[in-house]
């Protein structure tokens, strides 16, 4: 079970993640981030301090966004990883692929770096 | 046994057919032979009297004959009419005034032969007179009972005990009347106290009680009321003419003979005329005053009919779509309404219209209008839906309706539509019209909801058996058989819960000294997980045969998927090349889970952490540089665990992960066994670990033990 919850602050809008993502719950992330881009938000945050666990589908949903955010130019930072939650990207090798910060302030330094 | 007996039954029922023809012809022969022999002999007993002479044939024998001619016709008819199954209520007056037209005709057919030969000797003649009127009272008589047997049945139509006692009394009072009738007693003066007057008494109370029996009325429609009363005006006629016919034959002979007995002396006579003509004229009035309110209780009865409609339609209609359609028109029909529409929410959310006498234009006018006047309250459940909006509807350019009710459909507490219903007349709905549309209303209701949860059961068993054929496409894709080696062997497992999986593993010879390995893990589950495992099989076996580098073999792996896989799909994999001549194994990890190693002459038992990202997700071709090779080389004893995140993410019932540490655990506790064993301890020790035989994710286990 996963709860998505949104909130924008200074113009970037932060998704905190609540629970587990799974193959079934993945599409609720998927969603949550195509409204988010739909509302025509460029610097786009996920909080992932409350990200229990994440399984391949999950992870999936990011790395499906990651070219259509290059081509919109639009900026995406994780934050808040759990070291389990962590594990499984740098695992599965995205960790290099993703925008990952480890606080909430260093991840919108750098969607602004980005963005910029 | 059934075999045997059916054609039995058969050939017994058409045997009884072929019999009870046989009988009811043989009654009518046997009744018209009585007959004639009864008018033979009564013209003798009239002719000797007349001449003075002894008639030679007993007094009784006329009357006792012209009893059992009575008889024979009852049973004659008895088995005509009572006995036709499939005869409803007008067809049965239809019988008795087809009866009585026969008779009439005959009867006026002598009187037209009289006329045409004048006044001759011939209608002077008291025994031609005589046979007339026996013609004639024989034509009445069977007319009489015709109608007796054909009232029988219509009183009798919802009959109690009761009921069928009486009508038993009835025929067992006129049989003792027709035999005491003819018996020569002398039961004192007429007019003064007797049991014979006890008797009538009775025989009037029977007659008046069961000629209140007109239950069958009330199931006549309209035109079969209409038919009912021209037909028995038309009997009352044929009773008429007939007692007026013979009245005055027996008038005139009786002037001329003593002899004479009147018909009207046998009370059985009166009492069968007073019956058959009392129940002609009760139901002929009955039926007359129900003409009136017969539109009610075919209204009634169209309402029944309709709710059962679309109760049945639960179980048999086809589609969401029948059912909107019953309702319709059920609703239409019942409160005759002019026009209909249904607006529904499909299980999609999305709003459809049904329309009924009316186009969608139109019904689209109403409802914009009256929610642009907000004219509120209208489509509300609960609000008072006779009210008159005859004035906002003639609003409305070009609109024929002038008052409306609506009704909302509720499926599962929600509401789901409305039904309007549309009139020409202002205020044309009133409160029980309303009821009853609210009940097929709530009716239809349940029945989208069954169908809906129909659908999703179906939908939900389609879906089970789109796994099942997955999961077995799944598991025809796995090895059948391990290549083997003098250098090492190879164990595997693989086992999937009941949600399919995309665990794969494979192994391919390359040459004589090297052997490819591969164990990957398809993202996402089910069907589309089974089609990229399968594309995954294919690569491997076809990209092995020509690459033994595994970064290159990855990153053409990469290069094929990234176009084949489905929007955020993705495939983790190990690919493995053991060269037995070299002692050597070639690795890739493409984001898949760390092989567990173990080396035996160190003694160590270390995940190698490679670089490595997953397959078909970067599409750009510097895929090559985040992904790497390694070599190893192996001595004897060493162990090389492959496996998939099912059995790193394995729980326990408190939540905690199998891990890779326990993995470590578990596995250096069997490290002298074959990898056979080193698998099963594995598999037991998940098993243990998760504490149930129900596994919520694939495990998957490849073990490879060199010996040499």
């Amino acid at each position: 079970m996963v709860h998505i919850k949104r909130l924008q602050e200074d113009g970037f809008d932060i998704l905190a993640i609540v629970g587990e993502i799974d193959a079934s719950s993945a599409i609720e992330l998927d969603l949550a981030i195509a409204r988010s881009v739909g509302e025509g938000y460029k610097r786009i945050l996920i909080d992932c301090g409350s990200l229990e666990y994440i399984s391949s589908a999950g992870l999936g949903v990011f790395m499906s966004y990651i070219e259509e955010f290059r081509d919109k130019q639009l900026v995406m930072v994780l934050f808040g990883l759990k070291e389990k939650v962590s594990n499984t990207f740098s695992i599965l090798g995205l960790a290099d692929l993703l925008n990952i910060r480890t606080g909430k302030q260093e991840a919108k330094q750098l969607a602004n770096e980005l963005s910029a | 046994m059934i075999i045997i007996v059916r054609p039995i039954f058969q050939v017994g029922l058409i045997f009884f057919e072929v019999r009870k023809k046989a009988i009811i012809r043989l009654l009518f022969f046997v009744a018209t032979a009585v007959w004639l022999v009864m008018v033979f002999s009564d013209l003798t007993v009239l002719f000797s009297n007349l001449k003075g002479l002894d008639p030679g044939v007993p007094k009784w024998l006329p009357s006792f004959l012209l009893s059992s001619y009575v008889v024979l016709l009852y049973y004659y008819y008895k088995f005509k009419i009572e006995h036709e199954e499939s005869l409803n209520f007008t067809d049965l007056l239809w019988k008795v005034f087809a009866t009585g037209l026969v008779a009439t005709v005959i009867s006026l057919a002598i009187r037209l032969l009289l006329f045409l030969t004048g006044a001759t000797a011939l209608s002077s003649n008291i025994l031609f007179n005589y046979l007339n009127y026996q013609i004639n009272f024989s034509l009445f008589l069977s007319f009489l009972i015709a109608a007796l047997t054909s009232w029988k049945r219509l009183i009798l139509y919802q009959k109690s005990k009761w009921l069928i006692r009486t009508w038993i009394l009835l025929e067992f009072m006129l049989l003792l009347v027709l035999v005491s009738d003819n018996l020569p007693i002398d039961w004192g003066k007429p007019g003064g106290f007797s049991p014979l007057l006890i008797r009538d008494i009775v025989l009037a109370i029977l007659v008046l009680v069961l000629s209140s029996n007109m239950k069958w009325v009330a199931y006549l429609n309209f035109k079969q009321k209409l038919t009912s009363l021209l037909l028995l005006a038309l009997t009352i006629f044929y009773l008429s003419y007939f007692f007026f016919t013979v009245t005055t034959q027996s008038d005139t002979i009786a002037t001329k003979s003593v002899a004479f007995l009147d018909f009207r002396t046998h009370v059985f006579n009166i009492g069968l005329l007073g019956f058959v003509g009392i129940y002609s004229i009760f139901s002929f009035l009955v039926i007359l005053f129900n003409l009136p309110t017969s539109s009610v209780f075919e209204q009634k009865l169209e309402e029944v009919v309709n709710f059962q409609r679309i109760s049945q339609s639960i179980q048999t209609e086809q589609s969401e779509e029948s059912v909107y359609k019953i309702l319709l028109e059920s609703s239409v029909s019942t409160v005759f309404a002019d026009a209909a529409w249904l607006e529904i929410k499909s299980e999609r959310d999305e709003w459809r219209l049904f329309t009924f006498q009316i186009s969608e234009k139109e019904a689209n006018a109403i409802r914009l209008y009256l929610k642009e006047k907000n004219v509120t309250g209208i489509f509300d459940q609960g609000s008072d839906r006779t009210r008159n909006l005859s004035k906002h509807l003639r609003a409305i350019r070009g609109v024929r309706f002038r008052s409306l009710v609506s009704f909302p459909i509720t499926v599962k507490e929600t509401n789901i539509g409305t039904l309007a219903l549309l009139k020409e007349l202002p205020d044309g709905f009133n409160k029980e019209m309303t009821n009853i549309v609210s009940a097929f209303a709530n009716q239809a209701g349940i029945s989208i909801e069954n169908f809906r949860l129909l659908e999703e059961a179906l939908q939900n068993e389609r879906y089970k058996e789109e796994l099942k054929i997955a999961k077995t496409v799944q598991k025809s894709l796995l090895p059948q058989r391990l290549e083997t080696d003098p250098d090492y062997e190879i164990a595997a497992f693989s086992e999937s819960a009941d949600e399919v999986g995309g665990d794969y593993y494979d192994t391919l010879r390359i040459n004589s000294d090297e052997v490819a390995l591969i164990i990957a893990d398809v993202s996402g589950k089910g069907t589309t997980a089974a089609f990229h495992m399968s594309q995954m099989k294919g690569i491997f076996h076809s990209l092995a045969q020509q690459e033994s580098n595994p970064r290159e073999f990855m990153s053409r792996a990469n290069q094929a998927l990234v176009f084949c896989l489905e929007r955020g799909s993705f495939i983790s994999a190990t690919y493995f090349v053991i060269n037995s001549r070299r002692k050597t194994i070639l690795y890739s990890r493409a984001g898949h889970c760390p092989v567990l190693y173990y080396q035996a002459s160190t003694g160590q038992l270390t995940y190698l952490k490679d670089k490595g990202t997953a397959l078909g997700m970067v599409k750009s071709r510097d895929y090559g540089r985040m992904t790497e090779s390694n070599e190893l080389t192996y001595g004897t004893g060493d162990i090389m665990v492959l496996y998939t995140d099912g059995i790193t993410e394995a729980k326990n019932p408190q939540n905690d992960e199998f891990g890779y540490e326990r993995l470590q655990e578990t596995i250096r506790e069997v490290v002298h066994k074959t990898p056979r064993e080193i698998q099963e301890h594995l598999i037991m020790s998940l098993y243990a670990f998760s504490g149930s035989e129900d596994i919520n994710d694939d495990y998957t286990t490849m073990i490879v033990k060199f010996n040499q």
